[in-house]
């Protein structure tokens, strides 16, 4: 096999639980290369000289360099080369939209398929986890304190990076349980939640304290942890799911995507009567978007035994935004898709619980300011369809709880929080912010890349003058 | 963290628990909620703060076993300590000083209008509550709410106790006594809230209500709360838990109160037969 040309190797693909099996449980569905595997997927990868695949990554992972390590059987190289770059791998491997990102640039991929990175990727971190993960090598540690507002992506990768950076690193995170989105979004079935554990643990290796069910904008202002700390990164993401404001919407049997996974991912409830949490999840069900959460809520709602369940999306399957991977297994697993259909009404029975969605036929149009066609309804194409759960995945935006004693600290009109993409600074003075709460629901990898940037900044901060300035007017104010 | 120092019974199916929570005590304001889980597999349970301590940095919270996770609170002992604890959730009682002002708590509703009537009078205000239980057995706090306040009615729906009348009744004497009344609060029973609203309507005085919608997070994320006020949506997590009780659809609140029922039942008794399946092992033992 390896005189072959690289590539003539095919893509290995990945084993998978049989759509069948995997649509009656929540257990992990992408079961993982074996070491054969990987070391063949590692040998279609052509080392590059100027390799394209990690301007197409937004952490710049040495993409080639860890493959070679790999292809070497040089594990621990490869663990840390890869680590280098990127403080979440184990989740990245999992979720990042690899196909629009490292592999889209990849050269091999020009003339077959591209070398499967993201695979590699979680290859080579679950190897870490397995044969467990090495003490963080000490650093100096330096007096200066950083404050991160939350626990997701963004905010544990500045937080990782500012502990290695040896400044002491305190999150606060709202909810019971670390991991933001990796916790309450993503289900089990996508990313194992006991990786997302193992990814924090390290972070608390790292010397990281976690403070959990503290409420920013109730417990503490921002404007209190500002005085208290000498670096804010607000990283809350966005949690404030987006309704469609139709008629019927308040009904039982109408839950936002956040509520339903929520329950399920951070509450288990798909585990109860063992754990509190309940979930009802009707035989029919119609899922409004088509992004990942969407896919992520359909599957679930398969999962917790709906016989049939549709993703409603008011665009084509062309302008699906979830990703490629997403979208194949809820085919696989036998959700319907209904495009160019928009819901106008939610219907009900007496007793207040959805009987179904009555929906109209959209057609595209001509471009909108997001670039692509704007759906429009067709008029008396209304029709009715039979549902007992309607489940809206229509986006966040940020949760304004954070901002309740924040004058200063500026937003868009989606309620974004205005930083600057070099820097991740907003406009109060030691406040940085990065991820979801700036770019509205985005990727896990983009917001991991600027909580990167932030922790970049703040370090060039507090290192530099102006972070000299403000010792001195703290000591003063302390004095 | 969270340690249950203090456990009263204060009437067969209500638990007054004395919670050391000292941030939270520090940031506690009337009308606010907080939310916490029993034990690891627990679920959010939202809960009105009942009082606050910030000296002492204890929170107070009452809670009705009416299903699984409130019995399994009430199984805590002292000493022993909550999974977690999340608090000073939604918006406080907005308090104005000088007036004359009415607060009707039923039932476990008592719990929440002790603070709101303490702040209410502390910031200059004649501060009458009307309390009511089904029974006397489930009244609680007589003797604290008259500290609170300058007059208390006591009223039971079957005479068992103090007058035979519902909370509804005394309120409306007031209204057609000539009193001007600045404000009407009405905290209990979701059937209860409407009917306090529905009585104070017609004589166009202000009324809140502290809606008690299924929660999840509690923290304005999933929207399990959502309530119709004034024909629009609110989450009653972030946006209340007070609203204009006039305002407010009664009958869309007490339909998302009942969507889970089947499954409390269920939890419930797979708690009780749990409990009596300890039991057998537990008289081998000694």
């Amino acid at each position: 096999m390896t005189n072959r040309k690289p590539n003539q190797i095919p893509r290995q693909p990945m084993p998978a639980q049989p759509a069948e099996e995997r649509r009656e449980n929540f257990d992990e569905v992408a079961q993982g290369y074996t070491l054969e595997m990987a070391v063949s997927e590692a040998m279609r990868c052509l080392q590059c000289r100027n390799p394209r695949c990690i301007e197409g990554c937004p952490v710049q992972v040495r993409i080639p360099e860890f493959i070679q390590a790999l292809r070497d059987n040089d594990m621990w190289e490869a663990v840390e080369l890869l680590k280098d770059k990127n403080t979440l791998p184990a989740i990245c491997g999992r979720v990042c939209p690899q196909e629009s990102q490292c592999e889209a640039e990849c050269i091999v991929g020009l003339r077959g398929e591209p070398v499967a990175i993201g695979r590699l990727e979680r290859f080579v971190a679950d190897w870490e986890q397995q044969e467990g993960v090495r003490e963080p090598k000490p650093v100096t540690p330096r007096e200066e304190r950083v404050a991160v507002i939350g626990s997701g992506p963004a905010s544990l990768t500045a937080a990782g990076d500012l502990a290695k950076m040896g400044y002491q690193v305190e999150i606060l995170e709202a909810l019971h349980e670390p991991g933001g989105v990796l916790v309450y979004g993503i289900p089990e079935f996508r990313l194992p939640k006991a990786v997302v554990a193992a990814e924090i643990n390290y972070l608390e290796k790292l010397g990281v304290e976690i403070r959990l069910n503290v409420v920013i904008g109730k417990l503490y202002t921002l404007r209190e942890l500002q005085e208290k700390y000498d670096a804010v990164f607000l990283g809350t993401g966005a949690g404030l799911p987006i309704m469609m404001n139709i008629p019927g919407e308040n009904l039982n049997g109408v839950y936002s995507a956040n509520e339903l996974l929520t329950r399920v991912n951070l509450m288990k409830a798909f585990q109860f009567p063992e754990w509190d949490t309940p979930v009802r999840v009707g035989s029919k069900v119609a899922v409004v978007g088509a992004g990942n959460v969407a896919m992520d809520a359909a599957r679930s709602s398969l999962r917790l035994g709906a016989d049939e369940v549709h993703i409603v999306y008011r665009r084509s399957r062309k302008e699906v935004p979830a990703r490629l991977e997403e979208v194949e297994h809820a085919e696989e697993e036998g959700i319907i898709f209904d495009f160019l259909t928009n819901p106008i009404e939610v219907l009900g029975n007496e007793e207040g619980v959805v009987s179904g969605l009555r929906c109209i036929r959209m057609e595209l149009g001509e471009p909108d300011e997001s670039g692509r066609q704007s759906p429009i309804p067709i008029k008396g194409s209304e029709f009715e369809m039979e549902m007992d759960t309607v489940i809206m995945a229509l986006g966040t935006r940020p949760n304004p709880l954070v901002f309740s004693d924040a004058e200063g600290l500026e937003r868009s009109r989606r309620g974004t929080v205005i930083a600057d993409m070099d820097t991740g600074r907003t406009t109060l003075e030691r406040v940085w912010a990065g991820g979801d709460i700036v770019t509205g629901s985005a990727t896990v990898i983009s917001a991991m890349g600027a909580g990167r940037v932030a922790a970049s900044d703040i370090d060039a901060y507090l290192g530099g003058e102006e972070g000299q300035a403000w010792r001195i007017e703290r000591a003063t104010a302390s004095a | 963290m969270y340690r249950i120092l203090a456990k009263t019974t204060l009437t067969p199916v209500t638990t007054e628990y004395l919670i050391e929570a000292p941030e939270v005590a520090h940031q506690a304001k009337a009308g606010q909620f907080v939310v916490l889980r029993v034990h690891e597999q627990g679920e959010r349970i939202p809960l009105t703060i009942a009082d606050y301590d910030r000296e002492a940095g204890t929170i107070t919270v009452v809670a009705q076993e009416i299903g699984s996770s409130t019995l399994r609170l009430k199984s805590l002992e002292v000493g022993d300590s909550l999974a977690s604890f999340t608090g000073p959730l939604g918006r406080p009682t907005e308090i104005e000083p000088d007036g004359t002002v009415i607060l009707v708590g039923g039932g476990l509703g008592i719990a929440p209008i002790y603070p709101i009537c303490r702040t209410l009078r502390e910031a200059g205000n004649h501060v009458i509550a009307i309390i009511g239980a089904r029974s006397g057995d489930l009244l609680f706090w007589e003797d604290k709410m008259r500290d609170v306040t300058d007059e208390l009615i006591v009223v039971t729906d079957d005479g068992s106790y103090a007058r035979k009348a519902l909370v509804t009744e005394p309120l409306k004497e007031l209204l057609d006594s000539g009193r001007k009344i600045d404000r009407v609060w009405g905290i209990g029973p979701a059937i209860m809230m409407k009917f306090v609203a529905l009585t104070t309507k017609s004589y166009g005085v202000d009324t809140l209500v502290s809606l008690n919608s299924i929660m999840v997070d509690g923290t304005g994320m999933c929207g399990a709360c959502r309530v119709a006020v004034g024909g629009r949506t609110f989450f009653a997590c972030v946006d209340g838990p007070e609203f204009d009780g006039h305002q407010v659809d009664w009958d869309l609140l007490l339909s998302r109160q009942r969507f889970y029922v089947q499954e409390e039942q269920r939890a419930l008794e797979l708690y009780q037969q749990s409990l009596q399946q300890a039991e057998p092992e537990e008289t081998s033992r000694s």
